[in-house]
């Protein structure tokens, strides 16, 4: 499904961010992207959506990223921002929803379909025609997140899902990720949500790749992850 | 809260007068903006001197204020920092047109009086038909209307995010203004000094952001196309309301309902 090769990418020269960046992500499956800050995380996913372009080859599902595939590739991937506020910027939660499906072309009965599905999907029908500016922390991350699978992704990228929920609302979301199908890669310095949610880890350090395994064995590895700036989980490092 | 956060929430208040349900916000915003532009064509088309005919354009704020349920005292509320400089228009013109232009009792009033009373009100009158406009229309179905009179795509679009990134820009400018009284305590304002620095990062802060935020809308599909909010059909209430309201105003241009009423009285 997300296929990257030998992939390099530098902001100034002689200042690499990724050095000869090579994984693949299988149809279905969940991958949680780790590193310290600086470790070339946000750059992988640029490059995936094609805001960057580097050197090597980026697939997404045979499809390399370019130029004139962006479109092709943007409509098998939704991301989700980071900051929730970025990404809504419509009156209200429904206007936002039928945005992407309106653009790639779909009715606006079609598009209202996809949206009213996806609210469903995640339990949020409430929030349909609510003001984005007056939603909290955690029904504006929920409606991003419903605002993505309106487009009907392949793939979803999620930025840090879980910055600044509190555990209620950080439940939810990890929850809500384990109930989608599509593939996805998740980005977090929230390793407990990154065992809750994904089967395999990819650890990034200093824009290289220095372990690509299953979860459990790569966040109880303590002597690897401080080795690469990182700690354990808390659910491992018996705190709190 | 700080001023930065109340103009955000002041800015977000329109949105919420916009979702209100009364008749005036249930007619078609193209109905809406035709009478409104109809509107203020004619209450600019007034002579300075002729604040007699003007004086009765006023019953059209005050029908939409009472069937649309805005309060009066928000609109001149939100409108108290342009007020004034509307009213400042012919602020000078009694000091320069000073000839008498009739009685009022033993007092002489000047043209320059009453041409400053018709341009304020003129400009007021306008505001306010403008206000109301906004507060039952909102942004988004304005725009839209806009779209269905042929307006350049580029130029509704560009006001549509203008008003957009005016909220992104306030809520940067009010994190930093935060972030600077906090290690700035007992000075009020910002420090002329820092006034450089202070916009300097406000603008990369709000570029940041708006970049980030166009990314978000590329990643969705958009490529310079933007789809407007729905909008009902055009029903003929609509219709007969943009053709009652010129057919009125046309009326009142042409007929000096204020003088002939006022005939009756003085005889």
């Amino acid at each position: 499904m997300i296929e990257f090769k030998h992939v390099s990418f530098a902001y100034e020269k002689n200042a690499p961010v990724l050095k000869d960046l090579s994984f693949h992500v299988k149809k279905g499956e969940t991958v949680g992207l780790i590193g310290a800050n600086g470790a070339g995380k946000s750059t992988v996913m640029k490059l995936l959506l094609g805001l960057l372009s580097g050197e090597g080859d980026v697939l997404v599902d045979g499809t390399r990223v370019e130029k004139n595939t962006l479109g092709q590739i943007r409509k098998k991937l939704g991301f989700v921002l980071q900051n929730s506020d970025n990404q809504m910027f419509m009156p209200t939660v429904y206007e936002d929803m039928i945005f992407g499906p309106l653009n790639y072309m779909l009715s606006r009965e079609e598009a209202e379909k996809r949206a009213d599905a996806a609210l469903e999907q995640l339990g949020i029908t409430d929030l349909k025609h609510r003001h984005n500016h007056k939603l909290s922390g955690g029904e504006k991350r929920m409606a991003a997140i419903a605002t993505i699978l309106a487009m009907e992704p392949d793939a979803i990228l999620m930025d840090e899902p879980t910055a600044a929920l509190d555990p209620y609302n950080r439940r939810v979301v990890i929850n809500t990720i384990n109930s989608l199908p599509q593939t996805k890669l998740i980005t977090s310095h929230d390793l407990d949500m990154i065992l809750d949610t994904c089967e395999r880890v990819i650890l990034l350090d200093r824009g290289e790749i220095v372990a690509d395994g299953l979860a459990k064995d790569i966040l109880t590895d303590k002597a690897l992850l401080e080795a690469h700036r990182m700690e354990l989980p808390f659910c491992f490092a018996g705190r709190a | 809260m700080n001023k930065m956060e109340k103009a955000l929430h002041e800015l977000s208040e329109m949105d919420d007068l916009a979702a209100q349900e009364s008749p005036i916000h249930n007619l078609h915003p193209l109905a809406k903006l035709l009478a409104t532009v109809a509107y203020i064509v004619t209450v600019v088309s007034f002579d300075k001197y002729d604040l007699t005919g003007l004086i009765i354009f006023v019953l059209f704020p005050i029908l939409l204020f009472q069937l649309s349920g805005i309060p009066v005292r928000t609109c001149f509320y939100k409108l108290r920092i342009v007020l004034p400089l509307v009213m400042a228009v012919g602020l000078f013109n009694p000091f320069f047109d000073r000839a008498p232009l009739f009685m009022l009792g033993n007092v002489a009033v000047s043209g320059g009086v009453v041409s400053m009373i018709t341009l304020m009100l003129k400009g007021v009158f306008c505001l306010m038909a403008a206000f109301l406009l906004m507060a039952t229309t909102g942004i988004d179905k304005l725009c839209a209307a806009l779209r269905m009179l042929h307006l350049p795509p580029m130029l509704v679009t560009l006001m549509l995010l203008t008003y957009r990134y005016v909220g992104v820009m306030t809520e940067e400018l009010a994190v930093m203004t935060d972030a600077y009284h906090l290690r700035a305590p007992g000075q009020k304002g910002i420090q002329f000094s820092a006034w450089g620095s202070f916009l300097g990062q406000l603008l990369l802060r709000s570029m940041d952001r708006a970049e980030e935020l166009y990314s978000s809308m590329q990643l969705r599909g958009y490529h310079g196309h933007f789809h407007y909010v729905k909008i009902n059909r055009i029903r003929p209430a609509d219709v007969l309301y943009v053709v009652a309201c010129v057919a009125v105003f046309v009326l009142l241009r042409i007929v000096p309902v204020t003088q002939l009423m006022g005939n009756q009285f003085v005889g």
